[in-house]
C-alpha cells in the first residue's frame, strides 16, 4: 500500500513587488508517496523552486504570501513559525542544492559540517563521529576519515555534492528535496551522483522531490513528472506516459526542442517568445498558448478550468487544447539552395 | 573542402614555481601535444570535462593565450604567437562567443557600443559575409549602419541599440554576443559553451541561428562543449579531450557510432537518455564502462606522475583516430 508522504493542495505563492502582490505559483496540487521520485520540470521562472521553498519554509514572510495546504506526514506546514519549521527542516526534510560550493561553509571542516546537521547528540561524542564516517561511506566517499578533516575548497565538485547529500541524509529524512542537484556537474559526475541518489532512495525508501530543467535527468530518475509553466502545473503523468505519450503543447514543444535525436540537417523546434512577466500572468488562461503562433486568439484566450483534465489514471493535462494540438509543418529554412 | 585552420603539436604549459629562488620546478600541461584541422564552413567539436584543456585551445586560437610550443596556421600562414596574429590582422577573422553572456558584455555600455567595438578596431567591411579582406571603412555613419544590420541578422529590433545588457534575457544576450562576433566578417568563430547556460527552448533558438549564419556566410565554428547531445547536432568532426590530450578524434558518426576509447565510451554512457524503457539497461552499461575505466587504466593510459596521459593517436580509418597503444588491435 502506498503511503502518502507529502500532500500539497492549492498551493499559491505571491511575492510583494513594488507594494503589490504578484502571483508566482498558482494553485499547485501534487503528492509524493514514500519511495517515489517526483520530478518538477520547467524552465527558469516557471515556479518550481518557489514551490520547493514553500515546502522548506524558506520564503520571507514579510514579502511573500503562501496559501493553500502542504502536509508532510499529515502535519500542516503552511503557517508554521520559523521555530516550528526547524523541527522539520533538515530533520524530516533533507535538502540538496545546485551549488555545493556556496551551500557549504568554507571555514568549517567537512566532518564538523555533517556533525552540525546531526541534531540529537553532542557534537564531540564518539557516536556522532562514527555517524559522520558512516554517512560519508554511504555517499561513496571511501576515504571518510581524511575527507572529514578537509575543507570544502579541497574537494572536487562531485565530492562536494556527495558531502551535501551526506548532510541531507544526516537525520534519515522522509523527504529529500533535490533542487537541480547535478546542473553544475560534468556529465560523468552527474551520472554518478544521480545513481547515488537513486541507490540511497531505494535503500531508505525516502520520497524525493526532484527539481530540474533537464528532461534527460527526469527520464533517468523520476517515477512521476509534473511539468510546470508560468507558475502552474500543465501536465502530470507517470514518467513512461510523459515521454511516450506527451499531451500538453508545452511538454511536446520542449521534447521537440531537444537536439539529441534531431537530424543535423533539420532545424530544432525553437519555442518563440518568452515566459510572461509576473505582473502579466492571467492564470485563468493557458499561458503557454501565447507562444504557439498558429493558434487563433479565441483558442489562446479561452478560459481554462482549474482542474486538470484526465487522459487516463496516470495522466492529467491542463486545458483542452491538447486534444486537437498539432505542430505546423516545419518551415523550410533552407529557402532556396 | 579547404582547410582553414591547422593546429600542429600545440602545447600550452603553465609553469609551477616553488623553492627559494622561485624557480620553475614543474609544468601543468593544460594542452599537451594536440593537432587537428578545421575545414572552411564546417563545425569542429571539442568535447571534454572541466579541466580537460578545451577552453585553453580555444583561447590559444583567438590569441588570449600564448602557446608554449607548436604551430597554429591560418590559411597556411603562421599565427601562433600574438605578434604574428597582429601582423596579418588575424583577429578580424577569428572571433569568440563566450559561455556567460552576462559577464562577457560590458554592463555600462549600450548594445550599440558593444557591437560597434570590433568595427571601430578593424573597420567596417563592405558587405556582411562577402569579400573577406576587402575595403574597410572607419566612418561613424557606416559603423552605425552596420550595427543596425547586425541586429537585424540576429533578430533584435533597432531600438536595442540604445539599451543595456541587463535589459535582455539570456538568449537575447547570447545573440548579442554572436552579433558582436559577426561584426568583422570572421571566417572562424570559437564558441565556448555558447548554450550551456540557456533553457532548452532558448538553446534551440541560438543553435538554429548559429546554423543559419553558417549556411549564409560559410563561417567555421570551433564548438567547445561538454554536452554531447548538442555536439552531435552541431558538429561535423569531434575531438574528445582528457587531461590536455586528445583521446579520440573523428567524424561525428565515427565518435557516436564507433567509439573506441574507454573515455569516449564513458562520456557517451553518461548522456541521459529520454527513452525511459532503457533506464535500467543504461545504468548497468554505465557501471560496466566505469568499472572498465577504473580497472584497466594501463590499457588506455600511460602513467605520467599522478596524471593519466593518453597515448599518441593511431589511425583506425581514414577519418578516425584513437589514442591506444597499437590502435586498439
Amino acid at each position: 500500500m502506498k503511503e502518502k508522504l507529502l500532500d500539497a493542495k492549492d498551493v499559491s505563492v505571491a511575492f510583494k513587488i513594488a507594494g503589490e502582490y504578484q502571483t508566482a505559483l498558482h494553485k499547485v496540487n501534487l503528492s509524493i508517496n514514500r519511495g517515489e521520485v517526483l520530478a518538477l520540470v520547467g524552465e527558469s521562472g516557471s515556479g518550481k523552486s518557489t514551490f520547493a521553498m514553500s515546502v522548506m519554509g524558506l520564503h520571507n514572510p514579510e514579502q511573500t504570501q503562501v496559501t493553500g495546504s502542504i502536509k508532510l506526514n499529515d502535519n500542516e506546514l503552511i503557517g508554521l513559525t520559523e521555530r516550528q519549521f526547524d523541527k522539520y527542516r533538515g530533520v524530516s526534510v533533507g535538502m540538496i542544492f545546485q551549488d555545493p560550493l556556496s551551500s557549504l561553509n568554507p571555514l568549517m571542516k567537512i566532518g564538523d559540517q555533517i556533525a552540525e546537521a546531526i541534531t540529537v547528540h553532542d557534537k564531540q561524542s564518539k557516536e556522532v563521529k562514527n555517524r559522520v564516517q558512516q554517512l560519508l561511506l554511504d555517499v561513496g566517499i571511501v576515504d571518510a576519515k581524511r575527507v572529514s578533516q578537509q575543507y570544502p575548497h579541497e574537494l572536487s565538485g562531485g565530492m562536494r555534492q556527495r558531502v551535501m547529500i551526506a548532510i541531507a541524509l544526516a537525520n534519515e529524512p522522509d523527504l529529500i528535496i533535490a533542487d537541480e542537484p547535478t546542473t553544475a556537474l560534468d556529465a560523468t559526475i552527474q551520472a554518478q551522483i544521480l545513481d547515488l541518489i537513486k541507490e540511497i532512495q531505494l535503500k531508505k525508501n525516502a520520497g524525493i522531490l526532484l527539481i530540474t530543467h533537464d528532461l534527460g535527468v527526469v527520464a533517468e530518475m523520476a517515477d512521476s513528472v509534473n511539468v510546470m509553466y508560468a507558475g502552474q502545473i500543465v501536465e502530470q503523468a507517470s514518467v513512461e506516459e510523459l515521454f511516450n505519450n506527451p499531451k500538453h503543447p508545452y511538454t511536446r514543444s520542449l521534447l521537440r526542442a531537444d537536439p539529441s535525436d534531431v537530424n543535423p540537417g533539420e532545424d530544432l523546434y525553437a519555442i518563440p517568445g518568452t515566459v510572461p512577466a509576473l505582473n502579466d500572468m492571467d492564470h485563468s488562461k493557458d499561458l503557454f498558448l501565447q507562444r504557439v503562433p498558429w493558434l487563433n486568439d479565441e483558442v489562446v484566450n479561452a478560459p481554462v478550468s482549474e482542474e486538470l483534465q484526465k487522459v487516463n489514471a496516470q495522466h492529467y493535462v491542463r486545458g483542452n487544447v491538447w486534444k486537437t494540438f498539432e505542430f505546423e509543418e516545419p518551415v523550410n529554412n533552407e529557402e532556396q539552395v | 573542402m579547404s582547410e582553414l585552420v591547422r593546429i600542429e603539436n600545440l602545447k600550452v604549459y603553465y609553469p609551477v614555481r616553488s623553492g627559494f629562488f622561485n624557480r620553475i620546478t614543474d609544468n601543468i600541461k593544460a594542452v599537451d601535444d594536440v593537432s587537428f584541422t578545421i575545414e572552411a564552413g564546417q563545425t569542429y567539436g571539442l568535447v571534454g570535462e572541466s579541466g580537460s584543456g578545451k577552453t585553453t585551445i580555444g583561447k590559444s586560437l583567438v590569441g588570449l593565450e600564448n602557446p608554449t610550443s607548436g604551430k597554429i596556421l591560418f590559411e597556411g600562414q603562421e599565427v601562433t604567437q600574438i605578434k604574428q596574429k597582429k601582423a596579418i590582422n588575424y583577429n578580424k577573422d577569428v572571433q569568440m562567443v563566450f559561455q556567460d553572456s552576462q559577464s562577457s558584455l560590458n554592463p555600462r555600455k549600450t548594445i550599440g557600443e558593444i557591437i560597434a567595438e570590433p568595427l571601430k578596431s578593424f573597420g567596417v567591411p563592405n558587405k556582411i559575409g562577402a569579400g573577406y579582406g576587402g575595403e574597410r571603412s572607419f566612418e561613424q555613419s557606416k559603423v552605425d549602419e552596420r550595427v543596425l544590420e547586425l541586429l537585424d541578422i540576429v533578430g533584435l529590433p533597432a531600438r536595442t541599440i540604445s539599451q543595456y545588457p541587463f535589459q535582455f534575457s539570456g538568449g537575447q544576450r547570447q545573440r548579442i554576443g554572436v552579433a558582436r562576433a559577426l561584426a568583422t566578417n570572421p571566417r572562424l568563430i570559437v564558441a565556448d559553451e555558447p548554450v550551456s547556460a540557456l533553457d532548452l527552448s532558448v538553446q534551440a533558438q541560438v543553435l538554429n541561428f548559429m546554423k543559419k549564419i553558417q549556411r549564409d556566410y560559410a563561417i567555421s565554428f570551433l564548438f567547445i562543449s561538454h554536452d554531447l547531445g548538442v555536439v552531435k547536432y552541431m558538429t561535423n568532426n569531434i575531438a574528445i579531450m582528457h587531461n590536455g590530450r586528445f583521446v579520440e578524434l573523428g567524424t561525428t558518426e565515427d565518435i557516436f557510432n564507433d567509439a573506441s576509447h574507454i573515455y569516449t565510451k564513458r562520456l557517451l554512457s553518461a548522456i541521459p537518455s529520454l527513452d525511459v524503457s532503457q533506464r535500467e539497461a543504461k545504468r548497468v552499461y554505465r557501471k560496466k564502462v566505469e568499472a572498465e575505466f577504473t580497472q584497466h587504466q594501463d590499457t588506455y593510459y600511460q602513467q605520467d606522475g599522478k596524471r593519466l596521459r593518453a597515448y599518441d593517436l593511431q589511425q583506425v580509418t581514414k577519418t578516425h583516430f584513437v589514442a591506444l597503444e597499437n590502435g586498439g588491435v
